[in-house]
């Protein structure tokens, strides 16, 4: 049986193969698919929405919908594109994303991906929600201000490191990270040398004594927008 | 014809922003044979004088005074630029928006380690604006037109910001010169 197909990305003809989501196709095709919640080592999970896609007129998860013959995707039209805008604003006012300050500034997902959409400004009332801080690992520092819930860390933790630090807790706006220890990330097997350390797309988990090691101007996202690596298999 | 009037202040920043502005260097020759500076802390002028074509508004607004100013602003400017990460989204000063005011007053006047207060008075004088309740973003406050954020946008940006509005082309930043840091 032949397990290679055709699908359509804007108006695009690409190959596909049975088992792939619509992000692996895209990817091998050079076409560019904003993503935060997925990440090429972890299985994916469908959360954060930035991928979404329409597919014969409904929208769907990228990172996790199986390509299927004959599909006929939109990913670069005005609609797609203001959708994925209006969940990346939400994620900035619904923290408190410093990034005058933050460590992870111009190696950071999040605010890449703001450039990208050549964001200037959030459409949304800021929340400045209160949020703690947990500098009790010697190594390691989770900062909540800047968390998305992305559960990177969560997976990477249990899929990547055979352990379980993390977890979800609580719901709607309340939802943050947890830690499985006694109260505090320092209570946990957390280890600096944790895939998990290093997953997270913004600067909520960050090795201490490392901050701004790269100068301005030489960090990932300083000069080519997010996806740019993508877009040049196939230019 | 007489030059466009461009006016700025700085609201709840640093003046960082102001400083990246003259980071522009003898562009600013250039810059004032395009423009006339109206109220600025560049010229001191305190109050708007005339119509202006473009207001560039540093800072957010943490007290009832930046308030003022800044409708002062969007009443006599056809456009309004909030400039720096301050402006266009609270910045540093607004760190104090998750925790109450009384709590920051009172680390600031009575409590904090290096506060010497033995009557615990915190400052009242009717001269002194009103600090409000949290630090808001120029947007949230008045109409704002065009976004510059950074901290501070560098010169580059300010320069092909000022120009491309100055002379009526779409403001359209290269990837390099959209920055939050
Ligand atoms: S800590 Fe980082 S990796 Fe974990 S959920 Fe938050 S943003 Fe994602
Ligand atoms: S990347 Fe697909 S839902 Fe987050």
């Amino acid at each position: 049986m032949n397990d290679t197909f055709k699908i359509t990305i804007d108006g695009k003809e690409i190959e596909a193969r049975q088992g792939q989501t619509i992000m692996d196709a895209a990817d091998a095709a050079g076409i560019y698919i904003p993503r935060l919640c997925s990440h090429p080592d972890l299985k994916p999970i469908g959360s954060c929405r930035v991928c979404t896609v329409v597919v014969d007129g409904r929208p769907q998860a990228a990172c996790v919908k199986p390509v299927m013959d004959g599909m006929v995707i939109e990913n670069d039209t005005p609609a797609v594109l203001q959708h994925r805008r209006n969940i990346i604003d939400m994620m900035f006012v619904e923290g408190n994303h410093f990034c005058m300050f933050c460590e992870k500034s111009g190696n950071c997902e999040l605010q890449a991906l703001a450039y990208r959409f050549g964001i200037t400004a959030p459409q949304y009332p800021f929340q400045f929600p209160e949020k703690e801080v947990d500098g009790s690992h010697p190594d390691i520092l989770l900062d909540h201000n800047r968390c998305i819930m992305c559960a990177r860390c969560v997976r990477a933790s249990q899929e990547l490191d055979g352990k379980n630090v993390f977890q979800s807790i609580g719901r709607g706006f309340h939802r943050k990270i947890g830690v499985n220890g006694e109260k505090e990330l320092g209570d946990t097997d957390m280890a600096v040398s944790d895939r998990a350390t290093e997953i997270c797309p913004v600067g909520c988990i960050i090795k201490k004594r490392v901050g701004y090691e790269v100068p301005i101007g030489q960090r990932i996202y300083d000069k080519a927008p997010i996806g740019s690596d993508i877009e040049e298999v196939h230019p | 014809m007489s030059k466009p009037r461009v006016a700025t202040t700085s609201l709840a920043g640093c003046f960082g922003c102001h400083m990246s502005l003259l980071d522009i260097d003898e562009r600013i020759l250039q810059l004032i044979e395009l423009i006339d500076f109206d109220r600025s802390p560049i010229d001191d002028i305190k109050h708007i004088s005339q119509r202006c074509a473009v207001g560039l508004i540093e800072g957010g607004c943490c007290n009832e005074e930046n308030v003022h100013v800044l409708q002062e602003f969007r009443k006599n400017c056809d456009v309004l630029v909030a400039f720096g990460d301050c402006a266009t989204m609270g910045g540093i000063p607004a760190m104090r928006n998750n925790i109450p005011l009384e709590e920051c007053i009172n680390e600031a006047y009575r409590d904090g380690v290096t506060v010497y207060n033995p009557k615990g008075i915190v400052p009242d004088d009717p001269e002194i604006p009103l600090l409000l309740d949290k630090v808001y973003p120029a947007h949230e406050v008045v109409k704002i037109d065009y976004f510059l954020p950074g901290c501070p946008p560098s010169a580059d940006t300010l320069w092909a910001a000022l120009t491309a509005l100055l002379s009526g082309k779409p403001l359209d930043l290269p990837y390099e010169l959209l920055k939050y840091d």
